[in-house]
């Protein structure tokens, strides 16, 4: 790891001041950051830490919401009794990222600003093969080599990289909203809106761009609206614990209390869907909400027969690369899973 | 205000009850500076990279990797490291007796970091049984794959000393 300069930051205010420097990078838990050093994915001159702000600390409600502050960590977010109670799924995936030590220093302001896990990407410079993304314009070994666990939505011939954070999974499908600080002064990003993929990024002129986090910005904390019913966050991977995920998918699910067999989960002909959000992960480099079901879903049984289907037809835009055809039933089971899950009937 | 970058910083933190004043670069991570600079070659340097958690220690109470920690992130910090878990007179702590009692390792390679997570793992409460300590010890890899053996004697700790 090349040194740097370090200085502790005082306020929030002051740590944005010396970002106005591109040679400059926040720390905060660092889990991330170390690694990108290492493997010369970044580097910087100067290291702000803000790790001692208590401005950006702590877990609050917010009017009928939550407020959460960016240094908050996975495990206190995770086991927090008013995220567990509020926003069921964001806890759940908090909880099943990483390993018990991680989740103790990574927090929740760094989490959906780390980068992909493409083992392509992820190499210790000099790489001895082409990377987009380290290397613009030399193109995707991925795409020609091995990718089953890349993109099945967004990708470019570029790069077929997905976004690997659950927390962002969550907080796209609560319609959370990231507070950022810049040289401008405050402003909030809907997380839904907040990642980008590579084919939006390339639309949008700017190619390497992943997220929608202007240079010199600093995420301060994220705001969630009221609970949105029952929540799930399912996370499929090649081992029961730390591990990335192959997709995984979160879901809110109010049902209709009117209809009988409401209370009754699982029965048959149990409650019918009175509004639902689903969101998957893994898929693109940005969570991928699935609006057309959510358009879909309220008055549907929630039983996997009924469900399946609009999950389907919402997923009809996949292209998925050769070796990951797999993905695209494996993400439409986990969206069916954590819609029932949230609903109670599994 | 302006902010002041420095290349030489001075930490101030206590380590395993002692305290001390050192002064290093800032990118000495937590795991180097033990090994090189204080001489405590208890945490292990696996990978380097967070995913082995050999290098596990305890930070104010809460277990890390000192791979992904750096030095001067522990100002006024309480570090613990697998040196500082016996007290002391050199009695073992009740983690290690029941480390040595069950047999949880064979090369041992990664208990130090397996000692100080399950003593985080006991207080934390999250030993209740087989599968919570499977899963809350997780993030420390025994490639000997002493498993059962490191969640019995995890589990037969708790037992002895209850988290909170």
């Amino acid at each position: 790891m090349r040194d740097f300069a370090y200085a502790r930051a005082g306020t929030a205010e002051s740590a944005v001041g010396t970002l106005a420097d591109p040679g400059t990078s926040v720390i905060a838990g660092g889990t991330e950051l170390l690694n990108w050093f290492r493997l010369g994915i970044a580097a910087a001159d100067r290291v702000v830490d803000i790790g001692g702000l208590d401005e950006l600390r702590g877990i609050a409600s917010d009017g009928d919401g939550l407020r959460i502050g960016a240094l908050a960590t996975l495990n206190e977010i995770g086991e927090h009794p008013l995220v567990t109670q509020g926003a069921g799924a964001l806890a759940s995936a908090c909880l099943q990222a990483a390993s018990a030590q991680i989740r103790n220093r990574a927090t929740i302001g760094g989490n959906v600003l780390q980068r992909t896990r493409c083992p392509y990407f992820r190499a210790e410079e000099p790489l001895p093969w082409p990377c987009h993304k380290r290397d613009p314009g030399s193109g995707c070994a991925s795409l020609a080599g091995r990718h089953e666990r890349q993109a099945i939505f967004g990708w470019t011939q570029d790069c077929v990289a997905v976004q690997p954070s659950d927390p962002a999974v969550a907080l796209a499908m609560l319609d959370a909203q990231a507070e950022v600080l810049g040289p401008a002064g405050p402003r909030t990003i809907p997380m839904r809106e907040f990642h980008l993929t590579q084919r939006e990024a390339a639309e949008a002129g700017q190619p390497m761009r992943e997220t929608r986090l202007e240079p010199g910005e600093l995420i301060t904390g994220y705001r969630l609206p009221a609970s949105a019913g029952g929540q799930a966050y399912v996370k499929v991977r090649e081992r029961a614990s730390y591990e990335y995920a192959i997709v995984s998918a979160a879901a809110a699910v109010r049902l209709d209390a009117l209809l009988p067999g409401a209370v009754l989960p699982g029965a048959p002909g149990a409650g019918r869907i009175a509004a639902a959000r689903v969101a998957l992960g893994s898929v693109a480099q940005r969570p991928w909400r699935l609006d057309a079901a959510e358009a879909e879903l309220p008055g549907t049984p929630l039983t996997r027969e009924a469900l399946t289907p609009v999950i389907e037809r919402a997923m009809a835009g996949a292209a998925p690369l050769p070796q990951n055809e797999f993905k695209v039933t494996m993400a439409r089971n986990a969206a069916v899973r954590a819609l029932l899950t949230a609903g109670g009937a599994s | 205000m302006t902010i002041e970058f420095t290349r030489r910083v001075e930490v101030t933190l206590w380590l395993n009850g002692r305290d001390l004043t050192t002064v290093v670069s800032p990118r000495t991570t937590l795991l180097d500076w033990l090994r090189e600079d204080i001489g405590l070659t208890g945490a292990k340097k696996g990978c380097n990279e967070g995913a082995c958690g050999t290098c596990t220690v305890l930070v104010d109470g809460r277990r890390m990797n000192g791979c992904l920690t750096l030095v001067v992130q522990c100002e006024g910090r309480s570090v613990t490291t697998v040196e500082g878990l016996a007290g002391a007179d050199g009695a073992l702590h009740p983690v290690q007796r029941a480390f040595a009692e069950f047999d949880a390792f064979q090369c041992g390679y990664c208990t130090p970091g397996q000692l100080l997570s399950a003593v985080a793992c006991i207080a934390e409460g999250h030993a209740a049984d087989d599968a919570s300590v499977r899963e809350w010890m997780s993030g420390n890899i025994c490639r000997c794959s002493a498993y059962p053996q490191i969640t019995a004697a995890v589990l037969a700790a708790a037992r002895e000393e209850p988290g909170r």
